[in-house]
Order: structure tokens, then C-alpha cells, then sequence
């Protein structure tokens, strides 16, 4: 079973790389003012989908932006600290489903390509928000 | 009184609640839902994953139609089916394959272009796990599932050696996104009796009982549209008359948008009766939602 052995091995070296810090991922991001702009398009896209857009056009956009910012720069280790409220408390009893958070992450995917974010360090980023649909899905 | 107005008001808005919900669909991200393997079932060519076909989420239905063409060095393949996954849960299958044995036929003396024909009935249950967003876990998403089979041409098979002309395959899929590093990866557990995926029957004068074979697929994602991967699919050897070799794939996987996918191949297939060393290209054309 020499398939069956290099898979365990391939598996293990996966398990090592997601556990390191990654400088290079926020690095290609283009660090805070790359985030920024990466936010900036995420909102747009957000407000021009009708699946996702009554979930933000009446929240104060500015401050949400300001968060999304600190918190994917935290995600990736950039030296930053989110200051928000957690993602339970943040997304309870707006009866959110698995296909608006799905809607959600097409929306992000199209912004980070449209700033020309590599698509390896955009699943980077991807992979650490994902497991937030514990807390953000109600059902 | 009020509690039943209130109800009685509320009622029709629940419903066209649920109705409105249950007509939303395609809420799974792209690729999710694997292409079309040549029995049916969602996953590789090859190989079934832990996936649900189609991009329903837990909320929604979705499902799709897929045509394979398998163009082998001396033979042809041609599947036709069809899935319909079930609020991400459960997956029904149903694929119609066509195996043309070109000239080989006449050189086996059943005719030039004798065709078996088999029907492929599958269903498929996500025990746990989410293969995509449990990114922080471990946990594999699993699923089990099982292929009914029945091919058209007993008198051929049995006179062949096969013990029958139908015949289930039991599976275990654990299919993992490690998203980080854009690769996907899954290992299938398969319980099978069939011979060259039940085409030659099922059972044989070798061997005429279950044996469990492996079965793996790696997937690299270049883009969200486009996946790069291959395969291994063990496989059993119960006729005298014929060895029959594992098989295993290259294959390029392209969704423009989620009701279209393109999926192009390179299959070895090994040796097929009296003609060895068979290689194929694979083209399988899958529309859905």
C-alpha cells in the first residue's frame, strides 16, 4: 500500500504548513491597505447581490468595512487586533442559512481576484473563515 | 382567539416561507459537488466522494444530468445519468452505461460493435463531516453508499465465467478540502464482486466472494473554476479468462459557472479481455444546478 503511505505522509505535511504563522499571506494580500481594498470590493460585491445585500444595506457600512479589515488582518497574523464583537453574538437571529454564508464567500472569492489577490493565499484566508459557519449559520 | 388569528395569519407566511425556501437552490460553492463518476455517483471520474451531487445545501435540493464518452484504444464507453442530491444529506443515483466492444467483438465471435449494456442504480448517505468548511478539523466528511448493478447479457458473462449478471457494490468515502493548500483528497473503501466495474459480470471462477479495494483521488484547485487531479481505483481479478488490472486517471475538471462542468481525462485501464495495455480519453459533459 504505497498510495495509502504517501497520503498519510501528504496529509501530515498539510497538518504542519496550516499550523505555521504565514507572514507571506498577508505579505500577498498587500498587507492593511491591501485588505482594505480587498473589504472595499467586498462590500460592493455584498451590496450588488440581492442574496447577500439585505443582510448590509442598512448596517453602518464604514464601520463594518473598519472591522472586516482588522479582523482578516488578525486571521493572517498581520499585527492586528479585531476589536468587534464575536461571530455568534454579531450574526444571531438574523436567521442566516448555509447558502447566504456560501453567498457570502463567492462574494469575498470574486473581490480578492478582482484585486488581484493569488488564488493560494485567497484559500488561505478562506480556510481560516470558514469554520465561522458554526457560528454565523442559525439553520 | 388572538393566538389563533395569529396563527391563522401566520400560517400562509410560513408556508410561502418554506416554498420560497425550498425553490432557492445551487447555494453550495463551485466544484463542490464533484463531476460524475462513470457509474454516477458524485466524485471523480473514477472514484465516488463523500459529496453530495449537486449544489443544494442543507436547506435545498440540487442534482444534474451528465454524459461520459470513453474512447479506449479498442473499445468504447459511452454513460448516460443522471443525480439528485437531497439537502446535502443524501444522494440518489441512476447511470446507463454502454460498453462497445468495437472489434474485438468479431474477434470473439459475438459480432463487430456487441455492446453490454448496464444500469447502475446508486444511493448515497453523508454520515458526518463537512469535506469544505470544517477547515479547523480534522474530520473527513464521510459518507456511505452503495451501486446496484445489472447488466444485459447473463448468457455472455456466464459463459465467460462470471458468476452473475447483477451485483451491489458497498463504499466508504472520506473526502477532505485542505483549502489552504487548494487540494482536495479522498479514499474510498469499496466492498465489490464486479468484474471490470461489473461490465464482465460479477463473480468468477477465480473468485466468487466480496473483497474490499481502495480507491484514492487527489485534486489541486488552480482557480475556482478549474481543477487539476488524478486517481487509483484498485480493482479485483475473479476471471480465468482475463486478468483485469487496477485503473487510474489524469483529468482536468472545469466549471464555468455551477450548471455546467467539463471534465477531460487520461485513463489507463489495462488489460480489458483479449486486448492489454488500454488507454482511453475521457470527456464527460455534466449540466445542472
Amino acid at each position: 500500500m504505497a498510495i495509502a503511505r504517501y497520503l498519510v505522509c501528504l496529509v501530515a505535511l498539510f497538518a504542519a504548513s496550516s499550523l505555521r504563522a504565514d507572514p507571506e499571506t498577508f505579505r500577498a494580500f498587500g498587507g492593511v491597505p491591501g485588505l482594505t481594498r480587498v473589504v472595499d470590493s467586498f462590500m460592493e460585491e455584498l451590496l450588488a447581490d440581492p442574496r447577500t445585500r439585505p443582510f448590509f444595506e442598512s448596517v453602518d457600512q464604514q464601520n463594518l468595512k473598519r472591522l472586516l479589515v482588522e479582523q482578516f488582518c488578525a486571521e493572517l497574523q498581520g499585527g492586528c487586533t479585531y476589536t468587534g464583537r464575536d461571530m455568534r453574538s454579531a450574526h444571531q437571529g438574523q436567521g442566516i442559512t448555509m447558502a447566504d454564508f456560501n453567498a457570502l464567500v463567492e462574494a469575498l472569492q470574486k473581490a480578492m481576484a478582482r484585486e488581484g489577490v493569488p488564488f493560494r493565499a485567497q484559500n488561505k484566508l478562506l480556510a481560516k473563515l470558514a469554520p465561522m459557519y458554526r457560528d454565523i449559520v442559525e439553520r | 382567539m388572538r393566538i389563533r388569528q395569529a396563527a391563522i395569519i401566520g400560517l400562509p407566511i410560513l408556508l410561502s416561507a418554506g416554498v420560497a425556501q425550498a425553490l432557492e437552490y445551487g447555494g453550495r460553492l463551485l466544484l463542490t459537488g464533484g463531476v460524475n463518476t462513470i457509474e454516477g455517483a458524485a466524485g471523480g471520474g473514477l472514484t465516488p466522494w463523500a459529496v453530495i451531487g449537486g449544489y443544494g445545501t442543507r436547506d435545498q435540493i440540487g442534482g444534474n444530468a451528465f454524459f461520459s464518452h470513453v474512447e479506449i484504444d479498442d473499445y468504447r464507453l459511452e454513460v448516460r445519468g443522471a443525480v439528485l442530491g437531497l439537502f446535502d444529506r443524501v444522494e440518489l443515483s441512476f447511470a446507463e452505461q454502454r460498453f462497445d466492444t468495437r472489434q474485438v467483438g468479431a474477434a470473439l465471435g459475438l459480432g463487430a460493435g456487441f455492446t453490454f449494456r448496464q444500469e447502475v442504480f446508486g444511493a448515497k448517505i453523508r454520515l458526518a463531516g463537512d469535506a469544505v468548511l470544517d477547515q479547523d478539523l480534522w474530520m473527513p466528511q464521510i459518507a456511505f453508499g452503495v451501486e446496484h448493478k445489472r447488466n444485459n447479457r447473463g448468457a455472455i458473462l456466464r459463459a465467460i465465467g462470471a458468476r452473475d449478471d447483477e451485483g451491489t457494490d458497498y463504499y466508504l468515502s472520506a473526502t477532505k478540502l485542505f483549502l489552504a493548500q487548494s487540494t482536495l483528497l479522498n479514499a474510498t473503501l469499496r466492498a465489490t464482486k464486479a468484474n471490470q466495474a461489473g461490465i464482465l459480470g460479477f463473480g468468477g471462477d477465480r473468485r466468487d466472494s466480496y473483497r474490499i479495494q481502495p480507491e484514492f483521488s487527489l485534486a489541486y484547485l488552480l482557480n475556482r473554476h478549474l481543477a487539476i487531479g488524478g486517481e487509483y481505483r484498485f480493482k479485483p481479478n475473479n476471471l480465468g479468462i482475463a486478468k483485469e488490472d487496477d485503473w487510474w486517471d489524469l483529468f482536468v475538471a472545469w466549471a464555468p459557472n455551477k450548471h455546467l462542468s467539463l471534465t477531460l481525462a487520461y485513463v489507463d485501464l489495462g488489460n480489458i479481455v483479449i486486448r492489454d495495455r488500454q488507454s482511453a480519453t475521457y470527456l464527460s459533459l455534466q449540466v445542472g444546478f
